[in-house]
């Protein structure tokens, strides 16, 4: 209990000086590579991701291969240097397959894969640097190197972890320092045009009775996020339109 | 030979646009409702929910009557009848050959539709598709044209022209297919001593001018023993590293787009042609004179 006190403070503030309702400044690029089809760049706070989209292409296992729909194929790895300690392997341990599930399960809520049968779509994401909120982080980038690969989707799709100081207070947005002094973190990724969840996820427990505002909090951390992202998404293609004078447009 | 090495902090990054115009039209971004009215029709990058017509990919609308589609700045290639692409032959199958061209599922090229070395016109007998691999292997670049698009967006492809075929030495670069130009021609013989063929799928092919017009093989030989002088290259060279620098500033390809990089760039020698600031300014000074010249 006295060590849940810590998190924030009396005044209101917590460990790195945000307040409860805060989230950490994003910062995001979109097109950061020639090579794959679409790319990005996102901090959220210190976590920093790069991610990659190749495709839709031709599916390189036969028999893999769908008649109606493309398959979405997810890879997610940490970069070694990426935490405290040095990590052995950067991708293929236990946590690492799993967060490519979930980024799998996030990202084919959204992208309208009925356009393209017998087709492929990978996204890679590497972690540069891990401070907290990992798998939103790495939700947010995909969709950005989505958004610039031209591959349509229905709508954007964010994440966000909120927790539960004090035993009152939901907080949005937890780092790395918040996550290790305990405390149950949720993640949500979510639609937040429509409002729908494809993706939620605790790490502790706490009373049900206050799942109700951690989860608005976390869907209005997703909310703010999408606008920051949709920002981007506009300087990005705003950009780009006036370098080709709005050419092969009407 | 000393040769200069240039590494930068990520913090002291080129900003790269040469974006000129400030006025732009709206631009939509996945999920924002386009309009209300259930008139229309929708076309590509939009879609239809709760009777609402929304935009999926973020780019500029269009419409054409009551079709309204978003199309964004950069995507997969999708073929029309007529293009013309460079492509990659990535497999060998009875009668036809696969061929990587950007799109989103690989193209075909049937035997049928090449032109038999020697010129002839005569059926396809059991003897031509064990010489498929003669013709065409696997890795070999090709010009072709489109045409025919299938319903699930793949494409069918032709060499039935004496311009079309294999491509022998030269350099490949792949740029995004909406930056090149629709023009009447895509394949250029600049007269600064290289043929450019600028792919509509994005794949370019620069190489040493061709002389001899009267090719009668139907452009299946590939001479690689011929020494190209080490000028010639130097141009291709040149050429590539000036596509790359227009690419990086996002601007339009097509013939006088890089006859001016390339006449901007000539106080840069080659390799320093490669350096950020360089690319920039060489972007920037073929800007200004295409805009001089859709002033006069």
């Amino acid at each position: 209990m006295s060590r849940s006190k810590e998190l924030i403070s009396k005044i209101g503030l917590r460990l790195d000086g945000r307040r409860a309702n805060e989230l950490r400044r994003i910062r995001c690029k979109l097109g950061v590579f020639t090579e794959p089809d679409g790319s990005a760049y996102l901090e959220q706070g210190l976590t920093k991701v790069l991610a990659a989209v190749y495709g839709p292409h031709q599916v390189r296992n036969r028999s893999k291969a769908q008649h109606d729909t493309a398959i979405v194929n997810c890879q997610f790895s940490m970069a070694v240097f990426s935490t405290n300690e040095r990590k052995r392997r950067p991708r293929g341990d236990r946590k690492s397959t799993e967060l490519s599930m979930h980024l799998q399960q996030a990202l084919l809520a959204v992208i309208k894969t009925e356009l393209y049968p017998w087709s492929q779509i990978d996204v890679y994401v590497e972690v540069l640097h891990a401070d907290g909120g990992i798998y939103p982080a790495c939700v947010n980038a995909a969709t950005l190197a989505l958004i610039d690969a031209g591959i349509p989707i229905k709508e954007y799709v964010c994440a966000c972890t909120a927790s539960l100081a004090n035993n009152d207070i939901p907080m949005l947005d937890i780092s790395h320092q918040e996550e290790v002094m305990g405390g149950p973190t949720l993640t949500v990724a979510a639609l937040p045009i429509s409002g729908k969840i494809v993706l939620m996820e605790m790490s502790q427990r706490f009373h049900l009775d206050h799942l109700q505002k951690v989860l608005e909090k976390a869907l209005q951390g997703c909310r703010d996020i999408k606008q920051i992202l949709d920002e981007a998404v506009r300087l990005h293609v705003r950009d780009v339109g006036c370098s080709t004078g709005w050419a092969n447009t009407s | 030979m000393p040769q200069k090495i240039y590494i930068r902090l990520a913090s002291h990054r080129v900003n790269t646009s040469v974006a000129v115009n400030q006025r732009h039209p709206k631009i939509f971004t996945p999920g924002e409702v386009i309009t209300t009215q259930n008139e229309f029709m929708r076309g590509h990058g939009t879609y239809e929910e709760n009777g609402e017509l929304k935009s999926s990919v973020a780019g500029v609308r269009e419409q054409v009557n009551n079709l309204i589609s978003v199309r964004p700045l950069k995507s997969r290639y999708n073929g029309e009848v007529g293009d013309v692409v460079v492509g990659r032959i990535t497999e060998v199958q009875q009668k036809r050959w696969k061929v990587e061209t950007n799109s989103r599922l690989d193209s075909v090229l049937p035997l049928s539709a090449v032109n038999l070395p020697g010129g002839e016109l005569r059926r396809r007998s059991a003897e031509d598709e064990h010489m498929m691999r003669q013709f065409l292997q696997e890795g070999d670049l090709i010009s072709a044209e489109v045409q025919s698009v299938h319903s699930d967006g793949s494409l069918s492809l032709h060499t039935r022209s004496l311009k079309y075929g294999k491509l022998a030495q030269g350099v490949l670069v792949k740029v995004f297919p909406s930056l090149i130009r629709r023009s009447k021609t895509h394949f250029h013989n600049l007269p600064i001593g290289a043929s450019v063929i600028l792919g509509n799928n994005g794949f370019i092919w620069i190489c040493p001018t061709i002389n001899n017009t009267d090719e009668s093989v139907g452009g299946f030989i590939q001479n690689l023993e011929q020494v190209v002088p080490k000028q010639e290259r130097e141009t291709i060279a040149r050429i590539r590293n000036c596509i790359l620098a227009l690419m990086q500033s996002k601007m339009l390809l097509y013939d006088t787009s890089i006859l001016y990089a390339y006449e901007e760039s000539l106080k840069y020698s080659v390799p320093e042609l490669l350096v950020p600031e360089a690319m920039v300014d060489t972007a920037v000074l073929t800007q200004q004179r295409l805009c001089m010249i859709e002033n006069e």
